[in-house]
């Protein structure tokens, strides 16, 4: 008999790729995972508000919740299992000793609103975090708060916010304007914009760097910061920083630096050397805490002495006892501060984790791995330019950029490409940013890679380029093939979105 | 370095590969006058995992861990227990090492969870759709009170005095900033406010918790009927989200967008963060939603899949027209927090309300017996308010030093509130046994 890997199973699952239906479509009313003791009986103190109707929630036993969550867990690619090479997400391994480190019950196990006396290691993790943050980048302050990047962003901005309108240029027909060079990431100017600041974008030169003449140009009275990211996202570093932290110094205004490409310099480089006032850390990048499926992240802010006084609270402060938090504006070195962003002290878990990761390497090994994920993405480069196109030339920093210029009349686009990429087993790369590209593919392999795997990534890449050339665009529309779900249709989930499980009548209801 | 890969001659036939003599060659870019020669001085070398595993857990040694001890902790953070199975199953590294599901193809498990989360966070509230989760509940409060300046195209929120001050404050700060007005209610335990007369025609919403600060149960329905007469929207923070396994859920009482703080469920105190916010509202306002949502669509062979969907609100198609800045949410928290909730199901999770409510009610009953000791609350889920004789960040920190973490001083939360300074806020889970309620009473009945 003939029988094809394809010939269809009577479940519709492939062996170890298990169908798996929602948690909603699983187990029995009555039945739970959890074991609790019957409720002392006691007269409710509700008030008049007790509950009603049952949520809907289903019942599954411990087992079945094992296998729901494993099975879903086996339709997902992660860091463990393949390279990852997602350009300006900076998916470098997660060491398990971190996650081992966060769950001591010393930190996991603390409530926020402990007494200070019974917190003094949570304050001094906190305090010793902030200073590998501060001698790593040169900054005399650092507000550990923002829960993310894009907080980290909005914290920074507050901070410049708070300074201009200290000196009364804040508020009216004051510093306005933000300059955003084109390549930012969408972050910037949506953090801009929602602090009421207007969008100026500054266009790139040729070497895929800020166009120095055109950002002088448009210096003036009413610029309130240049927000730019350095190495930047088409993964170059910023060869004129240093003379654009003077024009803005110059003007009036202030510089915040997107520090989401902060791993490629970590220890080579210090930005308070580049006169910049403020740029938040992705510890879930720089220092490896875990990505997670899209969070939580952690983005502390290091400050210039021009913004300390304004950054948010709760902070970490040396006084006459010891270590303690400051947590109220108005007071104790916070007179000026903006105020709170965030609940509670920041993602201390997270601290944890970065504070575990810089620990094992060390000064030493910091430098050694921002070398290293540079030395790789020149290497993906070397070994990639002849086939693929780079718009500006290296060496490039942690992450190298091609465009779709060698798809030309291929009829095969960036997107069509990154699928055919996971057939192969890698995650695709970052696609279509930097905007300032056609069809940017943007490549970091991080210094988690070695030699064996960049070699095959690259013959890979190499393979798949000349079958696009060769014509077989038609394989490239298909793909993937082999993941647990083939191409999804985007568009009709955006049109009629369906954002969550209706039971069966309810949603024969809904449809009549 | 045990974590990185290259040997001396991977990077050698690397570098020859590239055509440069040494990695130093690769930053050519950078202004000689920033350049570091050397790994910065005054920070150790890299070391072993012995001696950072020592290192860490001295540090975590100088913390009174809240197990060890009888700890009645809350206001915005609760000490629950975790099923074992959560922690093993989130830290499966198919979900730990993955990144934001953009790629649909490849991240089915994690879009499946969230299109569940979602269902469940919608389910629990009362609410038509939820999104992926937000950083916390503060700063979900902040964003939903955004949303509702959007909605409504007005620019004042209101907020009542028993809203957790963070929310308050986190909310308060990007209204300074993107230029909104805030009225906020005083923080009193013994007042019931009239919210509804603070409603004006530029009231885009009223912000109300429930329980409370304090831990006092509202009736929010007559409150929603003003709102919406006003063409202002209410929105709700729940703080301890275990409430609602045995209260009505605020979309049940007319709430138009319900904020939640999701850690009690599934995961551990940790100081304060990493949490995860829930964010629910009404179908009609799903495009003005702050935050990721997952929806459920079909691939090219027909099969149920999903992916990440009404991204044109976000910033990286939107830029400066997003609806947020957000980038991320709390993915690995609200995975959880959804496997949490997937195996406590209806009748577990009725169960762990119930135990909540019957030892907070247990708990209450005892402290009122204590000379001095004044329970505030005729209603309460969990935790409760109660008077002192006197300050009452001294005694807790009196009780601190005998193990014992009593409750949280109002008098932290709220700096500027002398009249506040009496109160501690007491809470009690199904962690709390028997002897720690005796431990309690007998240390204040000395103490005071």
């Amino acid at each position: 008999m003939g029988y094809d890997r394809n010939t269809p199973t009577h479940t519709g699952n492939r062996a170890l790729d298990i169908e798996e239906r929602l948690v909603f479509e699983q187990g029995s009313p009555g039945q739970s995972g959890v074991d609790l003791p019957p409720p002392a009986a006691v007269e409710p103190r509700l008030g008049a508000v007790a509950r009603r109707r049952t949520v809907g929630l289903p019942g599954l036993s411990e087992p079945e919740v094992v296998r729901h969550y494993t099975r879903l867990s086996q339709k997902n690619l992660g860091i463990d299992t393949a390279m990852y090479p997602l350009g300006s997400c900076t998916m470098k391994h997660n060491p398990r000793l971190n996650e081992k480190m966060a769950r001591l019950p010393g930190f996991a196990d603390l409530h926020p609103m402990q007494p200070m006396s019974t917190v003094r290691g949570a304050l001094r993790l906190i305090d010793t975090l902030a200073d590998w943050l501060k001698m790593l980048t040169g900054m005399p302050a650092v507000a550990m708060s923002p829960g993310a990047g894009a907080h980290g962003e909005l914290c920074g901005m507050m901070a410049i916010r708070a300074a201009l309108e200290d000196r009364g240029e804040g508020q009216g027909q004051g510093r306005r304007r933000v300059l955003v060079p084109e390549s930012a990431h969408g972050t910037n100017p949506a953090t801009a914009a929602a602090l009421g600041f207007t969008v100026d974008p500054i266009p790139a030169d040729g070497r895929g760097r800020v166009d120095l003449a055109a950002f002088r140009a448009k210096l003036g009275p009413d610029v309130a910061a240049i927000m730019l990211t350095n190495p930047n996202t088409c993964g170059l570093f910023e060869s004129d920083i240093i003379e654009i932290a003077d024009a803005i110094h110059e003007a009036g205004g202030l510089f915040y630096c997107d520090g989401a490409n902060f791993n490629a310099i970590v220890g080579r480089v210090r930005p308070g050397d580049l006169g910049i006032d403020a740029m938040h850390i992705n510890l879930h990048k720089t220092f490896s805490t875990p990505h997670g499926g899209g969070g939580p992240g952690s983005g502390p802010v290091v400050l210039s002495a021009a913004l300390a006084p304004f950054a948010p609270v709760p902070s970490v402060v040396h006084g006459p006892d010891g270590l303690t938090l400051v947590e109220h504006v108005g007071r104790d070195g916070a007179e000026k501060s903006f105020g709170r962003m965030k609940g509670f002290h920041g993602q201390m878990g997270m601290f944890v984790r970065a504070l575990a990761y810089m620990l094992s390497h060390g000064a030493d090994g910091l430098r050694q791995a921002s070398g290293d994920a540079v030395l790789n993405a020149n290497y993906v480069m070397a070994r990639l330019q002849d086939v693929m196109s780079a718009p500006f030339a290296g060496p490039c920093m942690h992450e190298v950029l091609f465009d779709d210029h060698f798809l030309h009349d291929t009829g095969v686009s960036t997107l069509d490409f990154a699928k055919a990429m996971m057939d192969e087993g890698f995650h695709p790369m970052t696609m279509y940013f930097p905007l300032v590209v056609h069809g940017a593919m943007l490549i970091e392999p991080t210094e988690s890679e070695s030699r064996e795997t960049l070699d095959g990534f690259v013959a890979t890449m190499r393979a798949l380029a000349e079958r696009a050339k060769a014509g077989d665009a038609e394989y490239f529309h298909g793909a993937p093939y082999h993941t647990p779900r083939r191409r999804l249709d985007e568009t009709t989930a955006a049109r009629k979105p369906i954002l969550r499980w209706r039971p069966e009548p309810e949603t024969k209801a809904a449809a009549e | 370095m045990r974590y990185l890969p290259l040997t001396e001659p991977d990077r050698q036939a690397m570098l020859a590969a590239i055509g440069v003599g040494s990695v130093d060659d690769l930053f050519e870019d950078v202004p000689k006058t920033a350049w570091l020669d050397a790994p910065i001085a005054d920070l150790p070398n890299h070391q072993g995992e012995i001696e950072v595993e020592r290192a860490m857990t001295a540090m975590a040694g100088e913390n009174l861990s809240a197990d060890s001890v009888p700890s009645f902790l809350g206001a915005g953070a609760y000490r629950h227990h975790v099923p074992a199975t959560v922690d093993h199953l989130i830290q499966r590294g198919e979900f730990l090492t993955s990144y934001t599901p953009y790629q649909p193809e490849v991240t089915q498990g994690t879009l499946q969870y969230l299109f569940e989360f979602q269902t469940q966070v919608a389910l629990l509230t009362g609410m038509d759709v939820a999104n992926a989760s937000m950083y916390d509940g503060a700063t979900a409060c902040a964003e939903a009170v955004m949303m509702a300046n959007r909605a409504t195209r007005r620019e004042r929120a209101v907020m009542s005095g028993g809203l957790h001050p963070h929310y308050r404050d986190a909310t308060r700060t990007l209204a300074h900033f993107t230029g909104f007005e805030v009225s906020i209610g005083d923080p009193d335990p013994m007042v019931d406010e009239d919210l509804t007369a603070r409603i004006d025609d530029n009231t885009s919403c009223v912000v109300v918790q429930n329980p409370d600060l304090f831990g006092r149960v509202h009736d929010l329905s007559a409150l929603a009927d003003a709102c919406h007469a006003k063409g202002a929207l209410l929105i709700v923070a729940v703080t301890e989200v275990v409430s609602l396994g045995l209260l009505t859920p605020p979309g049940e009482m007319g709430a138009d967008i319900v904020v939640a703080e999701g850690q009690s469920i599934g995961n551990p105190l940790g100081y304060g963060g990493p949490h995860v916010g829930l964010f629910a509202t009404r179908d009609k306002l799903v495009r003005q939603m702050p935050g990721r949502l997952c929806g459920q669509t079909v691939d090219t062979e027909g099969r149920r899949g999903f992916v990440l969907t009404l991204s044109t609100r976000e910033q990286h198609i939107r830029r400066e027209k997003a609806t947020s800045n957000i980038c991320t949410n709390s993915g690995l928290c609200a995975l959880a927090f959804t496997i949490h909730l997937s195996l406590l199901g209806e009748q577990g999770f009725l169960r762990l309300a119930e135990t909540n409510h019957a030892n907070a009610v247990k708990l209450a009953d005892m402290l009122a017996a204590v000379p001095g000791v004044e329970v505030l609350n005729d209603s309460f889920f969990n935790e409760f308010a109660v008077r002192l004789p006197g300050p009452a960040a001294t005694i807790v920190d009196r009780l601190a030093e005998r193990g014992i973490l009593a409750g949280v001083p109002a008098g932290r939360l709220f700096a500027d509130r002398a009249n506040l300074a009496d109160l501690m806020l007491v809470t009690a889970t199904e962690l709390t046994t028997e002897g720690d309620m005796h431990a309690l009473c007998d240390a204040l009945r000395e103490a005071l």
